[in-house]
């Protein structure tokens, strides 16, 4: 599914450069649920941006579903992020003036559906969601799990191949946190891989398998026994 | 493409975030609003002087000159200075043999005299002349015509009158056209009524005989007072006007350097300055207008860059989703003309409307300053035209800068 390889990044500092990546391999089966944790700083961002194709590695190879992601145009990038890749952030980023239907059909927009289409399929990643009678809310209308989970609809209705989650609970409270988490967990059940970066020990034992990163090396990576967010709600 | 402008999604997004921003929006459509307006308000305005000028010279041969003649500044060939010189008809009959350029020489003449109708009559001005007059100052016949050749063959005691004189020498209602009225005695009959004109807009109290019928009457023989000569157009009038001078000294036995012996007025001349006024002020027109206009586009410009700034972050949303920078920039272009072209429409028609307002002000009746202050079809479609140019460019602009972030730098901004 996914496949890194030595990879290396810096970023310009001055006249220095600051080395934040420092040859990383890792890689992710189709179906798994993977936690990336890591104090601020090591370079656990960075990595989940360069997986998002959202920024470039300076070297290394990163191979997403057999396909080489390297030396990628803006506009190339922006096709493969649309048809690859769902992303969950952790300020939800939805357009404030777009209500919850219209945003989940952006990416959708995006790939040239007709509107009808787009219609219908934000319809029904909202009703996934379980916010369809919210369709026409604005963001600032939805409570802060709504709008995550609105983010989320957004994020599947691509129907993209990995879903790439950052600090997706970091900005709610606990009770909230777990419901999306079962949420997340219950998209993993149904066969989606999902990478979610956090720095909460509870969020990542909600995963299947924890990598640790500190000063931008793997420090550990390890399958771990999945805690059902249910049981906490 | 096409299908993009006809896509509903795009005009929700234009829609979106100009409504986001209101007052925003308003203020920055005001700029080329005013430009477009200014445009249209000055170039209309120029456009109904221009009609006024060439309703004033409309029945005039513009490219004209009139000669008289004078007394001589120099002796010359035995003569003594200060001899009074006469024109002729041959005078006349050589300047058009002989000047290049020329469309008519009309020969005239004119002495006061007095004229009864009835019980009615008065002192006017009464014109020898060829039916060529009508070619170079036309007649605007009310009633019946004016002289023709026929009446010059025959020295027939026919005339024609203006309206002002109608007015003074007939009863209302009373029919002109062949009556009799009495030049200094003599019974003429009345062929034909003018309307009065005339530059400067005075009444016109003058009533035209045949030329062969003024020689017989005033017993004037060959003498005439002035001449009247018109140019082809493609001819400078000037030249014309010295040429003719040239062959009328040497006829009459003039030093070629006398500068008094002979009058002239070029009208060709005095209308050349009023149309290069008039050209002048069109391209200030243009001037003013463009320039404000351009001031406008840029303050859309101007807008566009802050909007575009404020988005960053919903622009990196968008791309993280899978927009092009294409896609990005295109919509930022759509909405820059889409301003433009919103803004430039409302000014076009309240251009209208100030064009309207002056019309009622200063564009009614005879005397009118502005005589069809309008703006031609044309002219808007050039406007328009570059208007959408204009936001088009404008809209790169930020269009380019939305796009130079990098997505995963717009994300971080806040």
């Amino acid at each position: 599914m996914l496949k890194i390889n030595k990879l290396h990044k810096s970023y310009p500092i001055g006249d220095s450069s600051l080395h934040v990546l420092k040859g990383i391999n890792l890689e992710v089966e189709t179906g798994e649920m993977v936690a990336i944790m890591g104090s601020s700083g090591s370079g656990k961002s960075t990595l989940l941006n360069i997986i998002g194709m959202l920024d470039e590695a300076d070297s290394g190879d990163y191979i997403l579903d057999e396909v080489p992601i390297k030396n990628l145009t803006e506009k190339k990038a922006a096709i493969y992020r649309n048809k690859f890749l769902g992303f969950i952030f952790q300020s939800f980023n939805l357009i404030n003036y777009k209500n919850a239907l219209e945003n989940v059909a952006l990416p959708l927009y995006y790939q040239g559906l007709k509107r009808k289409e787009r219609q219908e399929k934000g319809k029904f990643h909202l009703t996934k969601v379980g916010l369809l009678e919210w369709a026409d809310h604005l963001p600032s209308e939805l409570s802060g799990g709504q709008k995550q989970r609105v983010a989320i609809a957004r994020a599947l209705a691509a129907d993209p191949k990995l879903l790439l989650a950052d600090e997706p609970t970091g900005a709610l409270d606990t009770t909230t946190s777990y419901e999306i988490m079962e949420f997340l967990q219950q998209l993993n059940d149904e066969g989606k891989t999902i990478l979610i970066v956090t720095h909460e020990e509870d969020i990542a034992a909600m995963c299947k398998r924890v990598v640790r990163l500190r000063d931008g090396v793997i420090e550990e990576d390890k399958k771990v026994n999945q805690v059902r967010a249910g049981q906490h709600v | 493409m096409i299908r993009f402008l006809f896509d509903r999604d795009t005009w929700q997004e234009v829609y979106d975030s100009l409504t986001k921003n209101k007052l925003r929006s308003v203020l920055t459509m005001v700029g080329v609003w005013w430009g477009i307006l200014l445009l249209i308000g000055l170039l209309g305005s120029a456009r109904g002087l221009e009609n006024s000028f060439n309703r004033l010279f409309g029945d005039f041969a513009t490219n004209s000159v009139f000669v008289w003649s004078q007394s001589t500044s120099r002796p010359f060939k035995g003569f003594q200075e200060g001899r009074r010189v006469q024109l002729t008809l041959s005078n006349a009959e050589k300047v058009r043999e002989n000047v290049e350029g020329i469309e008519f020489v009309v020969p005239r003449n004119i002495t006061q005299s007095f004229v009864v109708h009835d019980f009615l009559s008065g002192n006017f001005g009464v014109y020898g002349d060829y039916p060529l007059l009508d070619k170079v100052q036309k007649k605007n016949m009310q009633f019946g015509r004016f002289i023709n050749q026929n009446d010059i063959d025959n020295n027939k005691k026919v005339v024609v009158i203006s309206e002002d004189i109608y007015k003074q020498l007939y009863e209302k209602d009373e029919e002109a056209v062949a009556s009799y009225i009495q030049i200094n005695s003599i019974n003429f009959k009345v062929i034909g009524v003018f309307e009065s004109e005339g530059m400067g807009g005075g009444p016109s109290a003058d009533m035209h005989i045949p030329f062969t019928t003024f020689q017989q009457v005033y017993n004037s023989g060959d003498r005439i007072g002035w001449m009247m000569i018109t140019g082809r157009p493609e001819f400078d009038i000037k030249q014309i006007e010295k040429d003719a001078k040239l062959i009328l000294k040497n006829l009459n036995s003039i030093h070629p350097d006398d500068k008094r012996a002979f009058g002239s007025f070029n009208l060709g001349k005095e209308f050349a300055k009023i149309t290069g006024f008039l050209t002048g002020m069109q391209f200030l027109t243009w001037f003013v207008g463009l320039a404000t206009l351009i001031a406008g586009v840029f303050a859309i410009g101007n807008i566009l860059l802050i909007t575009v700034k404020e988005r960053t972050k919903e622009i990196g949303v968008r791309r993280a989703l899978g927009a092009t920078p294409f896609e990005i920039k295109r919509q930022i272009v759509v909405e820059a003309v889409f301003i433009t072209l919103v803004a430039g429409l409302f000014g076009i028609i309240s251009g209208g409307w100030i064009l309207i307002l002056l019309d009622n002000a200063f564009g009614q009746g005879d005397e009118a300053t502005l005589v069809n202050a309008s703006v031609s079809i044309a002219v808007v479609f050039i406007a328009l035209l570059i208007l959408v140019t204009l936001g088009t460019l404008i809209g790169l602009i930020p269009a380019f800068k939305a796009t130079s972030v990098k997505p995963i730098d717009a994300l971080r901004e806040e």
